[in-house]
């Protein structure tokens, strides 16, 4: 089967680089499945799991915390707020995470902080109804 | 003249200053690889966002850009974002963004405009209260982070969204240092509102999901945060090459008095020796 070039990259690091047959993106308005030779398309993304396969018999899922897609004729490129391998994030790290988020806002001095914070924590627990599913 | 155990002491006292300026040094050196590695990850993200925006801006309408991108249209009120590091004992690194910050505020002041200072890192604001303590609207301080991340990027965009929604400026510069290598960092002002475009993208048959506006709102002040990322992460960098080639220099300087007081010392203890020697010979020969 034909592939495409696919880059999930995140402000912090390059989380997937190569070739591979079909990803399957949480859009913001539903998932969509990109083929290669797929239409020129931009959109955002809501938080979800990106459904990577490499070849028939590997296949990756990928947690992305919200971001854009980009297609063009060089491939699929996702610009990812954040994200790691489904097997590194567990529920319990996300609800965690939610937690010491919330510790962090009501320690938050400034309503700057105290803005950031609630929009982390509302993608968080975005996530992780997700997972829940 | 000092006397024997002064300079004994003096030599101690400047061998241990050497010891530390050395551990400095490594600890610097450590540091700068971490913070060259974590600017080279961040760099796929920061150039796929350039493409994705350049062809968002080609295939936009001028009146659906949001107004971050394209700014208000005036310059009254200019805000200046001054990157400095939160520690010293790094050579002029602190004071060379200061600098230019100091120069382009008295140049702006000069033209009859407005100046904010939003200081990021304590020992900007310490230079700068000086002179602009009125100016300067707020200070962020990074202090009790280890490593500048994608987080405290996001905390100084939302500062200074809050103050652009809340029309407290026309025009965002960010003063921070470019790290060109380790002996060279040269201090950088950039525009960041609204938004300094090198080129627009060739104009390209894409198609948009939910629209080319409802995407541009949201990537465009991802776009600021990772302008943003990127100053910070430079800076951190900076920082630790003008900290170490500053303790590199420190070091060698210690050895070098070191050296000296050594000297200094062998030879006034020498002088003694024959001082006390010529003084037995004589009484011997007296008797």
């Amino acid at each position: 089967m034909s592939t495409f070039q696919f880059e999930l990259v995140s402000p912090e690091k390059t989380l997937f680089s190569g070739q591979v047959e079909q990803v399957v993106v949480p859009g913001l308005d539903g998932e969509f499945t990109v083929l290669p030779g797929h239409a020129p398309f931009t959109t955002a993304l809501r938080p979800g799991i990106a459904f990577v396969v490499e070849s028939k018999n590997n296949a990756t899922r990928i947690v992305i915390k919200g971001g854009f897609a980009d297609i063009n004729e060089k491939g699929l490129t996702i610009l990812a707020d954040g994200g790691a391998p489904i097997e590194e994030i567990s529920i319990e790290s996300i609800t965690q995470e939610i937690i010491h988020s919330e510790t962090l806002r009501i320690a938050a001095k400034t309503d700057v902080e105290r803005t950031a914070a609630d929009a982390h924590i509302s993608q968080l627990k975005e996530l992780k109804n997700i997972l829940e599913k | 003249m000092p006397s024997l155990k002064d300079l004994r002491n003096r030599i101690t006292s400047v061998k241990a200053t050497q010891k530390i300026t050395k551990a400095m040094q490594m600890v610097a050196a450590a540091k700068l690889r971490r913070a060259q590695l974590a600017a080279e990850a961040a760099r796929p993200y920061a150039e796929r966002m350039e493409t994705v925006l350049a062809g968002l801006t080609a295939n936009a309408s001028a009146d659906s850009a949001p107004v971050l991108m394209t700014g208000r249209g005036a310059d009254k009120v200019h805000l200046l974002v001054v990157c400095t590091a939160e520690r010293g004992l790094c050579g002029g690194f602190n004071s060379s963004i200061a600098r230019l910050a100091r120069d382009k505020a008295n140049e702006l002041i000069s033209q009859g405009k407005t100046v904010k200072i939003l200081c990021v890192g304590k020992k900007g604001f310490e230079q700068l209260k000086r002179n602009f303590e009125k100016h300067i609207v707020d200070v962020i301080e990074f202090r009790s982070v280890k490593q500048i991340g994608f987080p405290q990027a996001e905390l100084v965009t939302s500062r200074v969204l809050e103050m652009f929604e809340a029309q407290e400026f026309d025009i965002a510069t960010i003063f921070y240092s470019r790290f060109r290598s380790v002996i060279a960092q040269i201090p950088t002002e950039k525009r960041i509102i609204p938004l300094d475009m090198d080129q627009a993208g060739p104009k390209l048959d894409v198609e948009y999901e939910p629209d080319e506006a409802t995407i541009l709102e949201k990537i465009v002040p991802r776009n600021l945060t990772v302008q943003i990322y990127r100053a910070l992460l430079e800076n951190a960098a900076s920082e630790m090459g003008a900290k170490m080639s500053a303790m590199d220099s420190a070091t060698r300087n210690a050895g070098e008095m070191a050296k000296k007081y050594t000297q200094q010392y062998n030879r006034s203890r020498q002088a003694m020796i024959t001082k006390e020697l010529i003084e037995i010979i004589s009484g011997a020969e007296a008797l």
